[in-house]
């Protein structure tokens, strides 16, 4: 029998039931729409926050107090951890391949201005932030390169904190009071947008020591390093152990690159997608069981025109063959169906909402096509070998 | 030529055995034309089944064609039924969501012939039959007697050596059934060997040779006519 005979005879009975193959198949199409359509958001998540994440460039790394990466015993003289001080953040400056060093406290304080007040978040940092992070002044200037534990008392203005302060009017060289200490404003930035979902324009900018005091700590949160883009990374992470472990006389302190951070959220990302594709995975599961169904129901209906194949001709292999293939068919016909329903939804999501990250994944519109396909012939083995196994002869004379 | 060496097939019902072919001998030679009658059980079917390779005996040898089929495996019965057997049933036996010439198409299609030869040789088998106005009816929209001349026509379309009939003019009125006959009657003329299963007398009748059975046994083998 010809390859496309069998194609063209399995369709045929496919089609003569038409309501029937296609309830049959809309269990398969549900299953991989569920698919195609929760791994698309699931990879447009990816995406979205890899691109939140890399949009202030990707040659940064954050150095934080404490060390996280490696356990085991330490000595014990070096079992307490020294604060990251102003100091450590200033020596990183001369690191190897270090462009910018900027020291970050940050915390949640109230602030007031012109009689009105509003809690904002209060980003204590250096004054190279602005540069390291590509962070642009709409008004006055950012934070003035003071010596660093001597800084004078001078804020600067996230976007959103201008607007909910000042309104439109020109807020230079105004006071305002942070958690009872008074600044004097220099400057406003321009908007920055989101990042998951925090407003960093609802923000007010001190000098770093400011914020130790503000906030009573004895050490920063955090250091942000900008390195030379075409740098090794791995000689700048040495370089900069290097000289804090002098400074500190051992690793109490972690480093994470900004590849690490990736690395973390896209396995993050990545245990979610394969979580929504096997729920989606069950619902084939389930389109795999009403195929074993009514293939069964077909070998029963169809036993007198089994038997008739056979007494022309047809080994038990092609009536196996030929019952296989419809069951595959009903699978694969749902599952193009699913994909269809899929992408169309997909594309109205993006269409109405464009900020909704959702993007198809090749990987998962085959893998969901192949496994439906699969599922197909699964759930046709048994009725095909039952439809096989019938005798030619108790096959035609049933009734 | 089928040649039956001390064929038997039993079937077990319930506790009993029954001896459907009780040690039957039989030759047949090429271009016969033989009625098998007898009562109800008697074991005509069986020997039909039997020839026809639908079905395979208890012991004892099937020649055809001078080839030992008595222990053929699955696959090369099926080749065999293919290649050198025509069937005929009572109840035709069309698949209803084929047309007719699809129908009478579908034994070339599972012997995997190219689509242009098989569509030409159904056609000319149609023709023979008479339903070259009826080609793409289905099945529901022809009349008995109609049926069953497609089905003779995908009986001999694989042009097999032997026409295999059992009770063919069953289901038919007396007229249709007459038409049936004389197509097979031709068709045997032409060379094929017939062999027409029947409990009417009348088509018994017109055979030229007579077998009559009794119990799993053949008790009569009587030949008429002109040779």
């Amino acid at each position: 029998m010809l390859a496309r005979d069998i194609a063209r005879f399995t369709l045929r009975s496919v089609v003569s039931h038409r309501m029937r193959s296609g309830l049959t198949a809309l269990g398969i199409a549900v299953g991989v729409t569920a698919v195609v359509l929760l791994t698309s958001i699931g990879e447009g998540l990816n995406r979205y926050v890899v691109e939140q994440f890399t949009q202030f460039g990707t040659s940064t790394l954050a150095i934080n107090p404490g060390k996280a990466t490696t356990f085991g015993i330490s000595p014990g003289v070096l079992n307490s951890v020294r604060p990251l001080s102003l100091e450590d953040a200033e020596a990183l400056e001369r690191a190897p391949y270090v462009l910018h060093s900027v020291p970050a406290v940050s915390g949640s304080a109230s602030v007031e201005a012109r009689g009105r007040e509003r809690t904002v978040n209060v980003f204590s940092v250096g004054p190279e932030f602005d540069q390291a992070f590509k962070f642009n002044v709409r008004l006055g200037s950012f934070l003035p390169p003071d010596e660093l534990d001597r800084p004078r008392a001078v804020a600067v203005l996230g976007a959103t904190a201008y607007e909910e302060l000042f309104g439109t009017t020109n807020p230079l060289n105004d006071r305002i009071r942070i958690g009872g200490d008074r600044y004097r404003v220099i400057g406003v930035m321009e908007p920055k947008g989101d990042m998951l979902g925090i407003d960093l324009d609802d923000t007010v900018y001190i000098p770093a020591a400011s914020g130790l005091m503000l906030f009573n700590r004895e050490g920063l949160h955090e250091i942000d390093i900008l390195y030379e883009e075409t740098a090794p990374v791995d000689e700048v992470v040495a370089g900069i152990s290097r000289i804090l472990m002098a400074r500190h006389g051992g690793e109490d302190f972690t480093i994470t690159t900004q590849q690490q951070m990736l690395d973390v959220l896209g396995s993050i990302l990545d245990v979610l997608t394969i979580g929504v594709a096997a729920l989606g995975g069950i619902s084939l599961l389930v389109g795999g069981v009403g195929i074993f169904t009514i293939m069964t129901i077909a070998v029963r209906e169809r036993t007198k025109e089994i038997g008739l194949l056979r007494a022309v001709g047809a080994a038990r292999t092609r009536i196996s063959q030929l019952f296989l293939g419809e069951a595959m068919l009903l699978a694969g016909v749902g599952g193009i169906a699913g994909l269809a329903v899929g992408f169309a939804i997909v594309a109205a999501v993006t269409l109405a909402f464009p900020a909704m990250p959702a993007r198809i994944s090749p990987l998962y519109v085959v893998l969901s096509e192949a496994t439906a396909v699969l599922i197909g012939l699964i759930a046709g083995l048994l009725p095909a070998h039952k439809a096989a196994g019938l005798e030619p002869l108790e096959a035609l004379r049933t009734e | 030529m089928m040649r039956l060496e001390q064929v038997c097939r039993d079937f077990q019902v319930g506790d009993q055995v029954v001896h459907a072919l009780d040690h039957v001998d039989l030759v047949i030679q090429a271009g016969e034309y033989i009625s098998v009658m007898g009562p109800s059980g008697s074991g005509k079917s069986t020997l039909l089944n039997l020839l026809g390779l639908l079905d395979r005996p208890t012991s004892g040898t099937y020649w055809l064609s001078d080839k030992d089929v008595s222990a053929l495996g699955d696959s090369e019965l099926a080749e065999q039924r293919q290649r050198n057997i025509g069937f005929i049933f009572q109840s035709f036996h069309l698949l209803p969501r084929l047309s007719a010439l699809e129908n009478v198409e579908l034994p070339l299609v599972l012997a995997g012939a190219p689509p242009k030869e098989r569509r030409a040789r159904a056609r000319e088998v149609l023709d023979a039959v008479g339903l070259s106005a009826r080609l793409d009816h289905r099945p529901d929209q022809l009349s008995g007697g109609e049926r069953q001349r497609v089905a003779i026509g995908r009986a001999i379309v694989m042009r097999p050596g032997v026409l295999l009939a059992d009770e063919p003019t069953g289901n038919l009125d007396s007229k249709s059934g007459d038409e049936v006959i004389e197509i097979i009657e031709q068709l045997n003329r032409d060379g094929i060997s017939l062999l027409v299963v029947t409990h009417d007398p009348d088509i018994g009748g017109r055979a030229r040779r007579h077998l009559v059975m009794h119990d799993g046994r053949i008790v009569g083998d009587e030949r008429t006519g002109l040779q």
